[in-house]
């Protein structure tokens, strides 16, 4: 059943990813209000599935599909709070796609593996899983807004006269949602990786360094911090913040892939 | 339709014709009675900005001497005043009322003001009861008219000048403009209006820098700002967040490495650049800084067309609206028009069924409820289907030419008589219109 929600809240989330192609080339504020209810209706069946998932009894979230919709509720959550702190729909662009891609990924199909090893300590495991998609959440929407900085800037630098009717909010908007999101994404994603590491002692009685999950992940935590420090320290926006953030975004799916092959953080079942 | 309109407008008439029939505010009620007061008119209302002076009534036939009231009411010689005025009657009045409470028949179309001032002017003139029929109508429909086309093309989307046009872009950069700093560089009047302008919007500080310190001086004092001597403008310009830069000087002033040094005093927080001087004060490298956003006078003035031509675009579809909006509020006064007549003779045609009842109740002795219903039915029956034919005529005829006519001929055949009808049969009265003061 909590598949059946997943799969009405992917054909909202559809209407948004439309919506994100759409914004590209032009401005409605039919289609932008249209794509938010859509993407708020998809919010609600989405939620119903996870509470179906959470009720089935067991730490199932720690499946690959489940991880993926937690993560693409998480934004979704993301979103919504920037929307109604901002009224823009703009970091949709980049949010609907994203959110839309692990969505579908995680409705294709019923794949409750678990991990391989038994986790003795379940309430870390949650603690980490919700910590560590948060700072995901957080990054996913920064990375975005970077790149829509960069897209507004260009625009302005242009001073092609369409730059005043630009379906984006303005520079030191998008900038602030940025930055804010960097600021909350950082403490996620650092307890995250403190209880992953928690798990990671308590069932094996020790971490593995060159483990390349625990590796990617520590570096994905690194390039997250060199971010905030040198906005907070040096103001780095535009074209040298996006870089960063773009690396860490790449470092960030990197690190996701590394389940695949990581010896200690295994989804597979096999 | 008996809408008659006259006036003038920035089209029609220079500013010192406009200036003659511009009326105070505090007038305006005197002279809308006035109007109402005026051979062949039966309601009125004046809109006086500094753009236009127009008088639209209802008239009695459609024929009002309204050229009259304006020569006797301004004192102004005929042929002086009438070669700029202009006079539309019916659709036409109608068509031009919609069309200047939608702001297309402005100087600058789009701008908002307008549909403000008309609003005023209408409820100044129905405060005094000289709006109230179909001229309520006629402004009643105008705003809704308004409404739709602000709602539906873009016609007011941007604004045109090349200091709103600077405002536009600063709030593309910033978002609110509240507590933004603006530093002017170079007391000119453009720098002037520019600044006038962003504070409007919200701006906090201004700095003022000019070669000559007392300028700097007397214009920072305009806006309660700071004035800040020229040698100290490069230690001092990274304290505002838009610069507006006018200066007389042969090269540019900000360079790239001035740019990179307000930039790293500032963490990077943009700069935003007007640069109305010519030759440039903003050089093109600098320009090219990330965080640095300068605009010169031909992007800006580049902006302004494109939102001219923009708006000249969606003007063109605020004037088929608008023409779907005559011809419906045409229908439907003409319409109003056949109403009364209609009233009347359902009137007409009822006292005479119960007159006929009446009549022969005295003959039918003592009828049972039911058989009362049945005459009741029996004889509703057929003034009903007596009254079809007529009704659907003149329900048919408000929409042709020959409306009049058929009203006329209807009224004549069932001998409706003037005052059933409420209609228009009002004697004109001749008075004397005021005077202005």
């Amino acid at each position: 059943m909590a598949l059946l929600w997943l799969r009405f809240a992917l054909g909202c989330y559809f209407v948004g990813l439309v919506y994100a192609f759409f914004a590209l080339t032009r401005t409605s504020d039919l289609f932008s209000r249209i794509a938010l209810h859509a993407a708020s209706l998809g919010m609600v069946f989405h939620f119903v599935s996870l509470v179906e998932v959470f009720l089935s009894g067991q730490v199932v979230w720690a499946s690959v599909h489940n991880g993926e919709s937690l993560l693409a509720f998480f934004s979704m959550i993301f979103f919504m709070v920037i929307y109604t702190i901002y009224q823009t729909t703009s970091p949709g662009v980049v949010v609907f796609p994203v959110v839309f891609f692990l969505t579908f990924v995680a409705a294709v199909d019923e794949q409750p593996v678990l991990l391989t090893q038994f986790v003795s300590h379940k309430g870390w495991l949650v603690a980490h899983i919700i910590l560590i998609f948060t700072g995901y959440a957080a990054l996913v929407l920064s990375f975005g807004a970077s790149l829509l900085y960069l897209l507004q800037e260009r625009r302005l630098k242009s001073k092609k006269p369409t730059s005043l009717i630009s379906f984006l909010p303005a520079l030191e908007v998008i900038d602030q949602i940025g930055y804010r999101s960097l600021l909350l994404g950082f403490p996620f994603m650092t307890l995250g990786l403190l209880t992953g590491s928690i798990v990671a002692v308590t069932t094996y009685g020790h971490v593995d360094f060159l483990d390349p999950k625990i590796l990617l992940s520590v570096l994905m935590w690194a390039v997250y911090m060199v971010m905030v420090f040198t906005r907070w320290n040096s103001g780095w926006r535009g074209r040298r913040a996006a870089f960063l953030a773009t690396f860490a975004f790449v470092a960030a799916l990197a690190a996701w892939a590394a389940n695949y092959f990581s010896a200690i953080h295994r989804f597979a079942a096999s | 339709m008996r809408f008659q309109l006259i006036g003038v407008n920035h089209k029609s008439a220079p500013l010192e014709v406009r200036e003659r029939l511009a009326i105070p505010e505090s007038r305006l009620p005197d002279i809308c009675r006035d109007l109402t007061a005026y051979t062949g008119i039966e309601e009125g209302m004046v809109i006086s900005t500094c753009n236009r002076v127009e008088v639209i009534t209802h008239t009695v036939n459609g024929s009002a001497d309204l050229r009259g009231f304006l020569h006797q009411h301004f004192h102004l010689d005929p042929e002086e005043l009438d070669p700029h005025l202009y006079e539309f009657r019916a659709k036409d009045a109608v068509r031009h009322v919609f069309r200047v409470a939608s702001s297309l028949d402005s100087m600058v179309v789009g701008e908002a003001q307008i549909l403000g001032q008309v609003k005023e002017a209408y409820a100044t003139a129905r405060a005094v009861g000289a709006v109230r029929g179909q001229l309520d109508q006629l402004l009643t429909r105008a705003f809704a008219v308004a409404k739709r086309v602000r709602t539906e093309t873009a016609v007011g989307s941007s604004s045109v000048s090349i200091a709103s046009v600077a405002v536009e872009l600063a709030k593309k950069i910033f978002g609110n403009l509240h507590g933004k700093n603006v530093f002017i560089v170079g007391a000119g009047k453009m720098s002037e209006l520019a600044a006038r302008h962003l504070m409007a919007h919200g701006c906090g500080s201004i700095f003022v820098a000019n070669r000559t310190y007392d300028r700097a001086i007397g214009l920072a004092q305009k806006f309660d700002g700071q004035a800040i001597k020229f040698e100290d403008l490069y230690a001092t310009c990274d304290r505002a967040d838009i610069v507006i830069t006018s200066t007389g000087a042969p090269h540019a002033i900000f360079r790239r490495e001035h740019g990179e040094q307000f930039l790293s005093r500032r963490k990077n927080r943009p700069m935003f650049f007007i640069d109305i001087a010519v030759p440039r004060d903003v050089s093109p490298e600098m320009a090219k800084l990330d965080g640095i956003f300068a605009y010169d006078i031909d992007d800006l003035q580049q902006a302004v067309s494109s939102h001219v031509a923009d708006r000249r675009k969606e003007a063109e579809r605020a004037e088929a609206i608008i023409a779907g909006e005559v011809e419906k509020f045409e229908a439907r006064i003409s319409t109003l028009d056949v109403v009364p007549t209609i009233v009347s003779l359902q009137d007409h045609l009822e006292t005479i069924r119960q007159a006929e009842i009446d009549r022969v109740r005295g003959r039918m002795g003592q009828l049972t409820p039911e058989q009362e219903m049945a005459v009741e039915a029996l004889t509703r029956g057929i003034i009903n289907k007596v009254m079809h034919t007529p009704i659907t005529t003149l329900k048919t005829a408000a929409k042709e030419a020959e409306a009049t006519t058929v009203v006329d001929v209807v009224r004549r055949l069932f001998n409706l008589r003037e005052k059933d009808s409420g209609g228009p049969a009002k004697e004109a009265p001749s008075k004397e219109v005021g005077t202005q003061h």
